[in-house]
This record gives C-alpha cells, sequence and structure tokens, in this order.
C-alpha cells in the first residue's frame, strides 16, 4: 500500500493513536501523543477520526516522500516545516501529491510536532492500539521508531477546503511551565512542611525526560514512607524516590512502582511539559478536584467552540 | 477500604496495609464487580498487592460520577463470584548454569542446592500483580528460608525465562532486560508473546506451582540456553 516513504527519520518519530487502553492487566502500557491537546488538533483539521494514527515527531529532522495525493497538517512545536523548497505554515492544512518532498526541520520552540495526514496513517493495532512504545516493542512499524526506508501507508484522500487555526487559538510554547497539580496518593505522607516546599519551589527539567517520565531537579522533598507496596501509576502521576527529586510518570511509564508518589499533573498540563525542553523551568500548584473538573470542561467546550478559519 | 484520589481521571483504592490472598480474592472480586457495573466509563484497571487503580476516560465520565459507581461496585463484595484463579504449572531447569545465584542464597540459607530447588516447589504462588515490564507477573509468597534480597548491583542482561526471587516475591523474566533478582533457573514458556492469544500464560489471582525439569526437557520445549 503506497502513502509516503521515509528519507530521514529525524531523532524520535512515532507513529500514534490516543492510546493503548485495557491492556494495563498484561503490564503493557499507555503510550499515545505526549501532547494530547495538539494531537487533537491536527485530526480535526482533517477531519479525521479522533482516534486517527498520527506521527509524533520528537525534536524535528523529519523528510518523507508522498507516494499519493493526499492533504496533511503539521501542529505543535514551531519547526521551520518545506514541501519541496518552499516554507509551509504549521496548523494549516496542505496539499501534497507524488513525488513531494515534506521536510519538517528541527523545532525552535516547544519540543513534539504531529503531523497528520487524511484518514491517518494505516496502521495495524497491536492490543487495540497503534501507539509505538519502544521499551515493549509494540505498535507502530514492529514496535520501533521511524528508520530511513520505512513506509507509511495511507489513504489518497484531498480535503475539498482547506483551513488554518487562528493564531491567537494556537498554544503558545516557552521554556517555563506552571503545572496544575490534583493532590492524590500518599499526599498525606508528606508533611506540611514538605508540601510547602514542593508548591513553592521551582524545578528544572533534567536531561533525563523521555516518554517514560520527566526528570525535575530542584528543592529536595522527602515523605514520612518507610517502605509501600508497589501499586498502580496512572498518568501524571508525581513519584518522588528516596533522593527526593520529583518524577513526572508519562505516557510511558511502567504501570507499577513502589515510590511515594504526592498527585498527579492534570493531562491538559502534562501536555504542556512535553513540550519543554532539559533546562526548562516549572512550578507546581495543587488545585482541587473541583477546579480540575472544571479546566477539562471548559478546555473540552473551547476547543469545540474554537472555529477553524478557511484559506 | 480507603478509595483515594490517584489523579483526575484515577482513583486507587486501598485494600489493605499488607497483602495476602484473602486481600487478593478480594481486589479480585472488585476487578470483576467493576467491569460489570461500569462498563462504559473505566478505561483500565490495575490490580497490585493491595491496591486497585481504577483509570477513567474524562470524555465519557467525570470524577463525581465514577467515585459514586465506584462506592457501589465496592460494597457487598464477598457476595461476587469471582474466579479462584486458574493453577498453572510452569516447568524450571533448575541448575547452577541456569540459575547462576542459587549457590548464594543456599550458601545464605545454610542448606544445599537441592533444597533452595525443593522450597521453591512446594509452595503454591499466587500473581499478585502484572506490571514492570509486558508479561512480568509478581508471584508471592517465597519460602523466608530462600527470601533473598535484590542484588546490590543489577544485572545488564537477564535471559527470556529466567526464574528469579527478590525478597519473598519470584517471577519468571518475560523478555531479556536488565534486573536485580536472584536468578535460579529458566522456565521454556514464554511469559508474554504477543502474537498469541492469549498473549501470557497467567493473569492476576490465578495460582502458580514450579516444576523441575531436566536440561534435555528444557530444550525440548524450546529453551535455549
Amino acid at each position: 500500500m503506497s502513502g509516503f516513504l521515509v528519507r530521514q527519520p529525524g531523532l524520535l518519530s512515532l507513529l500514534h493513536d490516543r492510546g493503548r487502553f485495557g491492556a494495563h492487566k498484561l503490564g503493557l502500557t499507555t503510550g499515545g501523543p505526549l501532547d494530547g491537546v495538539a494531537f487533537d488538533w491536527a485530526n480535526r483539521m482533517l477531519a479525521n477520526d479522533v482516534n486517527a494514527t498520527c506521527l509524533e515527531i520528537s525534536f524535528g529532522g523529519l523528510v518523507i516522500e508522498a507516494q499519493l495525493d493526499t492533504s496533511f497538517v503539521i501542529t505543535g512545536a514551531v519547526a521551520p516545516c518545506k514541501l519541496n523548497q518552499d516554507l509551509v505554515e504549521q496548523w494549516c492544512t496542505h496539499d501534497i501529491k507524488p513525488g513531494d518532498k515534506l521536510e519538517i526541520g528541527f523545532t525552535s520552540a516547544g519540543s513534539r510536532c504531529y503531523l497528520a495526514v487524511s484518514g491517518g496513517f494505516d496502521i495495524e493495532p497491536s492490543f487495540g492500539s497503534s501507539s509505538t512504545v519502544l521499551r515493549e516493542k509494540i505498535g507502530g512499524l514492529k514496535g520501533d521508531k521511524l528508520q530511513a526506508g520505512d513506509q507509511l501507508p495511507c489513504i489518497s484522500k484531498r480535503l475539498s477546503t482547506h483551513c488554518y487555526l487562528a493564531a491567537a487559538d494556537r498554544p503558545k510554547y516557552s521554556d517555563f511551565a506552571r503545572l496544575r497539580v490534583v493532590p492524590g496518593y500518599q499526599q498525606a505522607e508528606f508533611s506540611p512542611l514538605q508540601q510547602w516546599r514542593f508548591f513553592n519551589s521551582e524545578y528544572r527539567l533534567s536531561e533525563r525526560c523521555d516518554r517514560m517520565g520527566f526528570r525535575l531537579e530542584g528543592e529536595t522533598v522527602h515523605s514520612d514512607m518507610v517502605g509501600m507496596l508497589s501499586e498502580g501509576i496512572c498518568h501524571g502521576a508525581i513519584q518522588i524516590p528516596a533522593d527526593g527529586q520529583p518524577i513526572v510518570l508519562m505516557n510511558d511509564r511502567q504501570t507499577i512502582g513502589g515510590y511515594p508518589k504526592i498527585g498527579a499533573v492534570i493531562p491538559r498540563d502534562t501536555a504542556t511539559l512535553s513540550q519543554l525542553s532539559p533546562g526548562s523551568r516549572v512550578r507546581f500548584d495543587a488545585i482541587s478536584i473541583e477546579e480540575a473538573h472544571n479546566i477539562h470542561c471548559l478546555e473540552q467546550a473551547r476547543f469545540e467552540r474554537t472555529s477553524l478559519q478557511p484559506c | 477500604m480507603r478509595i483515594e484520589i490517584a489523579g483526575q481521571n484515577a482513583f486507587i483504592v486501598y485494600f489493605a496495609e499488607q497483602t495476602s490472598a484473602a486481600v487478593s480474592a478480594q481486589i479480585q472480586a472488585a476487578v470483576t464487580n467493576i467491569l460489570a457495573t461500569m462498563p462504559h466509563s473505566i478505561v483500565d484497571l490495575v490490580p497490585s498487592y493491595a491496591s486497585l487503580l481504577v483509570i477513567f476516560d474524562l470524555d465519557r465520565s467525570d470524577h463525581f460520577a465514577v467515585k459514586q459507581q465506584l462506592r457501589a461496585a465496592l460494597t457487598n463484595l464477598d457476595g461476587v463470584d469471582a474466579s479462584a484463579g486458574d493453577l498453572v504449572t510452569l516447568p524450571v531447569y533448575y541448575s547452577e548454569e541456569s540459575g547462576p545465584d542459587l549457590e548464594t542464597i543456599a550458601a545464605n540459607a545454610n542448606i544445599g542446592i537441592d533444597d533452595v530447588v525443593e522450597i521453591h516447589q512446594q509452595q503454591e504462588y499466587r500473581v499478585y500483580a502484572i506490571g514492570f515490564a509486558p508479561g512480568f507477573a509478581y508471584l508471592g509468597e517465597v519460602d523466608e528460608r530462600i527470601a533473598a534480597p535484590r542484588l546490590a548491583t543489577p544485572r545488564q542482561k537477564v535471559p527470556r525465562g529466567a526464574v528469579a526471587i527478590a525478597d519473598r516475591q519470584t517471577a519468571v523474566y518475560p523478555a531479556i532486560s536488565p534486573g536485580g533478582w536472584n536468578l535460579i533457573g529458566l522456565c521454556p514458556t514464554r511469559m508474554f508473546d504477543p502474537d498469541k492469544t492469549p498473549s501470557m500464560p497467567v493473569q492476576v489471582g490465578d495460582r502458580i506451582r514450579f516444576s523441575a525439569i531436566s536440561r534435555d526437557e528444557f530444550i525440548d520445549q524450546g529453551g535455549k540456553l
């Protein structure tokens, strides 16, 4: 089946649908796009199914060649994108024809770009999902990241009208973020002083940030726990190991673990976190579950009400 | 039983402070009941030693509705007809060749290598949790005499099928990986095969027995040294 041919795979380009759900009983993690917001926009702009498979391009460096007529959009991190020799705008749908070369250069603000094509990439699901998890060698093309020479199958489907997302409606990527946290899990095992330190300190992203977890550096935090039974870990959970340096657990996290957790970053803000690079700074704000509920509903409504502009 | 917030889209239910077969059975009953009564809002469940992580879909439900349903699903668990778990026997080639830490465990316990092998087979284990890696089943509890702490320096490469002990837990490594558990033998049964249905021979709540096989039987059953 034709689609796109990978000329240069980039540093870390992975096929993802929204993620693998219902497979934790086998020890399989969720996977899925680190920035679900940019991912959802990409599929919406092409009128794709919400779960259609896109390409998550971390840090850029991808070159692919079209083998058919179709339409595409690139959302997420800011990167120079070229169709043949011409710069093309992100957050705007475009047509592509056989022989055209699409290049996504290195990211300058944000870390993850999302490339969607009309109808999504056609990837055989494993355990109900196309999401690639390298650690498990599951999903995508043989469980691996893109390699030069890979074939990305999709259908030929051109949009009849093109659209873009107004600049004011696009997410902004910077090197600082406030992350909202719903306290939970072993929160009560952290003394008021330790919690105060955690929620009033600035943390830096370490070099060790990947799809499993983002390790932060800053004020140390300690709990009163002495050993605990391993338990299920949810997306965004903030684990604090013995060295007192927090780790925000992301899409490819291990499903169970035995370190104390102070709560979890809300999904909206793990998306923001995933766009930051090492050295960026974050602060944590505790919010109630009611506030988290409100934020989710408002963001959902905003997403649905924001209209796309015709080109 | 305590229901705590795990995150915006997840609860964690604590059933007890410590694990036991009874606690594990109660968690299995909860899994059965939750899947039966609230199938549309739940996206995943992670049973573990004494807890159950309940993850729901924020697009289909919310914290407040799920909490109410969860409370209802967790009452009267005694009446739930949860499976007692299948009994699965896993063959093991125990030897110093296939289990490089057998000797240390025997020496620390002041018993012979044969005794370690015998004691490991005497117990019926329960699958308390699956995680760490696809197909990695945490089995408990190991007889105290052969319980052994994790290695100070984990091995870079533990072979697939390695049968191992850490404290009072035992497991079979489903794939080649780094690992800090004490290795006592090799099992030819694949613990995780993505191309097979089911992809795992065991699930949480099952009962496991280990049974010694010879080197030849190990090779015959597809084992590799």
